[in-house]
């Protein structure tokens, strides 16, 4: 190739391949497009060895020209000798009697842009690169707006999700979530006790005093059987007068039967309304999932109702086992 | 009408105007919701009443309205990643104003059912352009002017804008590109990425 040619040669591919290197035959760089020198700031570029600039990665430690050009399919795996050292990617041909090499920032796009504040103009206007970096951003702020909206909807669901496993009025579980701990409790294989609550009574606060104070009764109810039970138990309002404690890994009858005691003698004290009294106690029934082959809830719920019934017939505010002697 | 068009509204009058202004127009456009999601569909009479409710809050035509939030989109700071999105178009103003052809396209990639309005650029002299919209939505054109004006501005361009319509319904605006170098205009960092906040 003639000089002249040589100039006009140089100008078309800084043009279109700003990023291209022309190597002669001992593998020192001749030609170098505009964007290359960004990656060596200050320093000069034509007249140096490719192998002094980059390090190849592959094919790994190549230096001299013909193992590059050996390369499978001509693709190169390399970086700059001087920090920051992003990683990039590269095509050789054979051009006259030495090689033609492109380079591109392949994925490391991204750092390269920052790393050495390249513009527009560093990059071929066929050149995809912009295209890439737009989609990167408009993707990022695209997916922030839709992380948001996701983490409020979470939010919303689990406060849904709170309010569906509440009983409004007292802020106890309601029968969904205790159906739901006690399935959970025997997909776990654990061992619980189930004590059935019913309040007596109750229905005569109701009818004298009115529906305001028995409300009031069964939020003064569901705090002391709050205030009875472990942080690990569950109490829950099943019914108008009736509730459910879950007490995950007791199985021991003495304990139960104290917990049982004192929340009897708490339930008896009467309970001041608007000055006047309102006067309830409770009765109670205890099954434990350890007396069952293959503990289920429908059977468990009906043992405990049947032990508190006994004891509601052996004359209220008492409590009992199924079955009832062990 | 896509959340993002509500949002944007939105976003335009509490930063502009305030939380209080936001509740007036609300209230007066008789919204349920005290927000929109920027990720979520809306009807578009929803969009009509809070632009007509704008309008009689701020006693300001609608035109107007509209106008001040294609400003707003580009020169809020608290909108930076939309400048970012709409520098990307090019180095020059020119080249921005080619650009636009592609921008419907380019936000369908972002997000792939934001609809914008068909925009066609004509150039009739080397200074000289008119850029056609073309939408459902009548009034685009006016957000259009808000958006090249403060683009306009960020590169610190000198031009003039005319709004018209045309025989077939689409809305045009007349450019005229009086100076591309006429202030220094702000700086546009390839690397530099914000957050939407």
């Amino acid at each position: 190739m003639t000089g002249g040619d040589d100039h006009g040669v140089n100008r078309a591919l800084d043009a279109l391949c700003p990023m291209h290197m022309r190597l002669d035959a001992g593998g020192v760089i001749r030609h170098a497009g505009p964007t290359v020198g960004k990656l060596f700031p200050g320093r000069a570029i034509e007249g140096r060895a490719l192998a002094e600039l980059f390090e190849m990665t592959r094919p790994r430690g190549a230096a001299r020209l013909e193992a590059l050009l050996r390369a499978p399919g001509g693709k190169l795996h390399l970086h700059p000798r001087v920090p920051p050292c992003v990683a990039l990617k590269g095509v050789i041909a054979p051009w006259d009697d030495g090689a033609l090499v492109n380079l591109s920032f392949g994925i490391s796009v991204l750092d390269a842009v920052r790393a050495y504040e390249l513009t527009d103009t560093d990059f071929a206007a066929t050149d995809m690169t912009i295209e890439m970096l737009y989609l990167v951003e408009a993707k990022s702020a695209a997916m922030e707006a839709s992380r948001k909206l996701n983490q409020r909807l979470k939010g919303a669901m689990i406060a849904a999700e709170e309010q569906a496993f509440t009983d409004t009025l007292t802020g106890l579980k309601n029968r969904r979530a205790m159906d739901y701990v006690i399935g959970r409790l025997i997909a776990q294989g654990r061992d619980f006790a189930l004590m059935a609550v019913d309040l007596d009574y109750f229905k005569t606060v109701n009818d004298t005093l009115g529906h305001a104070a028995g409300d009031h009764v069964l939020q003064e109810v569901a705090r002391i059987l709050v205030d009875a039970t472990r942080e690990r138990d569950t109490a829950a309002r099943v019914g108008g007068d009736e509730f459910v404690l879950i007490f995950p890994g007791l199985s021991d009858r003495a304990r139960l039967s104290r917990v049982a005691r004192r929340l009897i003698a708490q339930l008896g004290r009467p309970i001041p309304y608007q000055g006047r009294e309102c006067r309830i106690s409770a009765s109670m029934g205890t099954t434990l999932s350890v007396n069952y082959a293959h503990p289920d809830a429908e059977t468990m719920l009906a043992d405990a109702d049947a032990a508190l019934y006994a004891s509601k017939g052996r004359g209220r505010a008492r409590h009992g086992f199924h079955p009832a002697s062990q | 009408m896509h959340g993002l068009v509500n949002r944007a509204i939105e976003r335009f009058v509490r930063d502009s105007y305030g939380t209080e202004a936001w509740r007036a127009v609300t209230r007066r456009a008789g919204l349920e919701m005290t927000s929109f999601e920027a990720m979520l569909a809306y009807d578009d009479k929803l969009t009509e009443d809070l632009l007509g409710a704008i309008a009689a809050h701020l006693e300001k035509p609608r035109d107007e309205v509209l106008e001040d939030i294609g400003t707003y989109l580009v020169s809020h700071p608290n909108l930076e990643a939309l400048r970012r999105l709409l520098r990307f178009g090019g180095v020059t103003f020119v080249d921005f104003l080619h650009s636009l052809d592609d921008l419907p396209g380019r936000a369908r990639l972002a997000v792939e059912d934001l609809e914008l309005p068909r925009l066609e650029l004509r150039d009739h002299a080397a200074n000289l352009f008119s850029l056609l919209c073309r939408s459902r939505y009548h009034g685009f054109g006016h957000v259009m002017m808000g958006v090249l004006r403060a683009l306009a501005d960020d590169y610190g361009a000198l031009v003039l804008l005319e709004y018209g319509a045309a025989s077939d319904g689409a809305e045009v605006i007349c450019i005229t590109l009086i100076e591309s170098a006429y202030a220094e205009g702000r700086t546009f960092d390839l690397g530099g990425r914000t957050a939407l906040g």
